[in-house]
């Protein structure tokens, strides 16, 4: 199935309190070279049919007015998967 | 991506570049407060100074507008009124003695730009921000109250501020763990695009743990310990970060701060070891104006200086320049001042919380706040320049030019029509209670912990929230907030005159005896005379106000430049009261609790009607004068609810406000499905008023108690006694219903889906 893969993560400015857990917990658990983990989400959206040029653009809309905060996140990846 | 700043602009450098051209403008400072700057310095300040500078004489930090008018609150008072005060005015939080060797700590600030900007992020990090505040003198945080101002309900924006402020501070605070007692939401047009998201805290502390924000010994360690700093919020000094940065132009830091309450928690817990170990000299917490406020106000309470190292601070991202660093709001971060010979204990207790922490510098005799970024110094300053001796307005005031004409479009001179047949009036009452500001609030409150602590004597929808402060005793607090914007935009003074009565009736309405003030003073620009106008009455209101019910106020915050475009909100000053009880088991609930009881309405019914519910609900009017104000009527009968409730005659209390009778005798039934008969027509004859009035009025110095049969004659004579005006309006039963005698007959199953219905179908 044809799918349009959008990609957002916490600005990298921001603090990320769950990214921030998960390395302490990694750092306990012996993980010394991991330095840092930030968690983000991914989103997948489904066509029938490969999306058209115009309809990845509307994807790209879509993933910046509506599944992301513009505020304290950034779209980083919208990617086609045919 | 960001290159690595190659210099930094050093003291040094300052004296010998005098007239390199700084972004002082872009900072918010207006001419005058930079030359002021040059003259302190005797040279132009470098860039971390320019920064701290703009951000500590900032309307936000300095209260340079408002300062000659919140001084009164300290001045008009009387020895009496400062008898349990421990700390006034000007402390992070204000302190008072409860009795028994406790005090309680309590607080309202704003968080309402953050709020509109990132609803979510910015309330939570407004219940963060005030819960230190607490915490930083010395006390355990015990419960938060949240005063919620929305756009009209029909704005499509309200709906995202709304789902985001509620989220964010059902999120915080359940986290932490604190229970959320109570407070306001209020939806009108005027907070469309700015809401105001006001969040107090309170806090319980033994009279010996009482701490202060001072650094006054010299050799004390500067210790910053909690979360790392990063770039939160700090938005507003890209202008400095494009000047040290290259061409490819400032980094676009975010405006909005993130907070972890995890985090938070921990930090209350360390630190309250902290205290009881009594390793630290001074305590003080970072919110607004980060690094730049702890260090100088620190040193300047303590009348001392600082040497400060800031390559020492714990860094999220390493790309922060200096000035970033002193500006950085990022959450979760405390500054403690600690004696050398208690370092080592300090560390094992930061160390078993997981807190990170770094040693910045120490304090020093010299009064002087000595910065620096490795080698070079970077701010060199007296502290006590950048944290109290900033700026003082006293702006231009004028009588808006549209109040007169206001005033005279009252309800009777734009004649407003009344109901004339009981159906009418009962579909009246139907659409008040229903109406988005007079509809049960309960599917906002049910997304808070009310309970969580298990000290929580009265929550939503009570008259007023209360905890129980010693779990040996039962001693507990009591507090109310209000604010009717309405009211104050028809008159400033007798508006906050008013919030103060009915906060003061609500507190003394749970069985408590109101002891303390606080508030939040949201307003529109200041830079604007009519709204300087606005404050300035509505702040000799309130003290005046406290004055004649002997109350001090401790403590408090404005918030100027509330608008959406040119126009300012509602004047929106919001006031607290805090009373005392000595056993919260005598707490006095808001609904009817038992079948059989007597109904009194206690307290006159005049026809106010101007700036009321009904008004604004049946005829979208707004005009005319608030309710008169009748402290010393308050007094009276706050005293007759205290000699009552003592006598253990009150079963329950609930007191008239926005909505009036109606609202009171629909809410008191839903309260614990307690249903009543009531007649109005001795109101109606006593007071000469309509029924419109009768039921809709908001007369203050009202309430309805519920009393047991055996105990009315003791009852009546005590009202008597105290002059307080007394009529029997009604008598509970268990018939399911509510009955107002010649109106109407509703179930309370009805009642219960009208009342309920509103808000969650408008957000759910």
């Amino acid at each position: 199935m044809p799918k349009i893969i959008v990609e957002v993560m916490p600005k990298a400015d921001l603090l990320d309190p769950a990214g921030k857990a998960v390395a302490n917990a990694l750092q306990r658990k012996g993980n010394a070279e991991i330095t840092n983990v930030r968690i983000g989400k991914r989103i997948e959206l489904h066509y029938e049919v490969a999306p058209t040029e115009e309809q990845i653009e509307a994807a790209k809309q879509i993933a910046a007015d509506f599944l992301s905060n513009g505020v304290i996140e950034d779209v980083v990846a919208v990617t086609v998967e045919n | 991506m960001v290159k690595q700043v190659s210099t930094v602009d050093t003291t040094k450098n300052a004296k010998n570049t005098p007239d390199k051209e700084q972004p002082w403008r872009e900072l918010g400072l207006k001419q005058e407060e930079y030359d002021r700057i040059k003259l302190i310095l005797d040279r132009r300040p470098t860039s971390a100074e320019l920064a701290m500078y703009s951000v500590m004489w900032s309307e936000h930090c300095s209260y340079k507008s408002s300062k000659i008018y919140l001084r009164q609150f300290g001045e008009k008072v009387t020895d009496e009124m400062k008898k349990n005060l421990m700390v006034g005015m000007g402390e992070n939080a204000g302190v008072v003695d409860i009795g028994e060797g406790w005090a309680v700590t309590f607080k309202v600030e704003s968080h309402n730009h953050p709020s509109y900007i990132e609803p979510f992020q910015g309330a939570a990090t407004g219940v963060g921000g005030i819960v230190r505040d607490i915490l930083t003198m010395g006390a355990r945080p015990i419960a938060v109250m949240d005063q919620l101002r929305f756009g009209a309900v029909a704005n499509p924006d309200t709906a995202r501020v709304v789902n985001g402020v509620v989220s964010g501070i059902s999120f915080y605070g359940n986290c932490l763990g604190l229970p959320n007692i109570g407070g306001e939401t209020v939806f009108d047009k005027v907070y469309q695009g700015n809401p105001l998201v006001n969040a107090l805290s309170v806090g319980a502390l033994r009279h010996e743990d009482l701490k202060l924000a001072k650094a006054s010994n010299p050799g004390d360690l500067v210790i910053l310990f909690g979360a790392r700093t990063g770039a939160d919020g700090i938005g507003g000094v890209s202008v400095l970060a494009s000047e040290t940065f290259d061409a490819d132009g400032p980094s676009r830091r975010p405006a909005v701060q993130v907070g972890d309450p995890f985090a938070e928690k921990v930090l209350i817990e360390c630190c309250l070891e902290l205290y009881a170990a009594q390793v630290v000299a001074g305590i003080q917490d970072l919110g607004g104006a980060g690094l730049s406020c702890a260090t100088s106000e620190l040193a300047s309470n303590g009348r001392a200086g600082m040497r400060v190292q800031l390559k020492e601070v714990l860094l999220r991202d390493e790309s922060l320049t200096p000035e970033e660093i002193l500006m950085s709001e990022s959450q979760e971060r405390m500054m403690a001042i600690v004696p050398k010979k208690d370092l080592k204990a300090f560390t094992a207790i930061v160390n078993k919380y997981e807190v990170e922490f770094s040693v910045l510098g120490e304090v020093i005799r010299e009064p002087r706040l000595y910065i620096n970024w490795g080698k070079e110094e970077i701010v060199n300053v007296p502290p006590r320049s950048v944290a109290h001796d900033g700026p003082v307005y006293e702006r231009p005031v004028a009588y808006p030019a549209w109040l007169d004409n206001l005033n005279n479009n009252s309800v009777n001179h734009a004649q407003l029509r009344r109901a004339t047949n009981p159906s009418e009036l009962a579909e009246q009452l139907i659409q008040i209670v229903s109406s988005p500001n007079q509809a049960s609030k309960s599917w906002i409150t049910d997304q808070y912990d009310h309970y969580v602590g298990g000290n929580t004597a009265l929550a939503m929808p009570d008259d007023s929230g209360m905890v129980r402060v010693s779990e040996e005793t039962g001693l507990g607090v009591a507090i109310a907030t209000d604010a009717n914007g309405r009211y104050c935009q028809l008159d400033p003074y007798n508006g906050a005159k008013l919030a103060l009565a009915e906060s003061y009736r609500n507190v003394a309405s749970s069985g408590a005896v109101p002891m303390a003030v606080t508030n939040c003073l949201n307003f529109g620009s200041p830079e604007n005379p009519e709204v300087m106008w606005q404050f300035k009455q509505a702040t000799a209101g309130l003290a005046d106000g406290c004055l004649e019910l002997g109350i001090p106020v401790t403590g408090g915050n404005v918030s100027f430049y509330n608008q959406t475009g040119d126009v300012a909100i509602y004047p929106t000053p919001v006031v607290g009261v805090l009373g005392v009880i000595d056993d919260v088991a005598r707490r006095i609930p808001s609904g009817w609790q038992d079948a059989g009881n007597n109904i009194y309405l206690l307290g006159i019914t005049r026809d106010e009607l101007d700036g009321s519910v009904w008004s604004e609900v049946i005829h979208d009017h707004l005009g005319g004068k608030p309710p008169v104000v009748d402290l010393a009527a308050e007094k009276a009968l706050a005293e007759l609810l205290q000699g009552a409730s003592l006598q253990g005659l009150l079963a329950s209390t609930h007191d008239l406000s926005e909505g009036g009778l109606a609202q009171t005798l629909v809410e008191s039934t839903l309260r614990f499905g307690m249903g009543a008969r009531v007649w109005l027509n001795e109101i109606t004859e006593r007071d000469q008023v309509d029924l419109t009035a009768a039921l809709f009025s908001e007369s203050t110095a009202r309430v309805i108690v519920s009393v047991g049969r055996e105990d009315d004659v003791k009852f009546v004579g005590l009202c008597e006694a105290r002059t307080v005006p007394v009529l029997r309006i009604g008598v509970t039963d268990a018939s399911g219903q509510l009955e107002i005698q010649d109106l109407a007959t509703w179930s309370i199953e009805e009642l219960k889906n009208t009342h309920g219905a509103t808000i969650p179908e408008l957000f759910g």
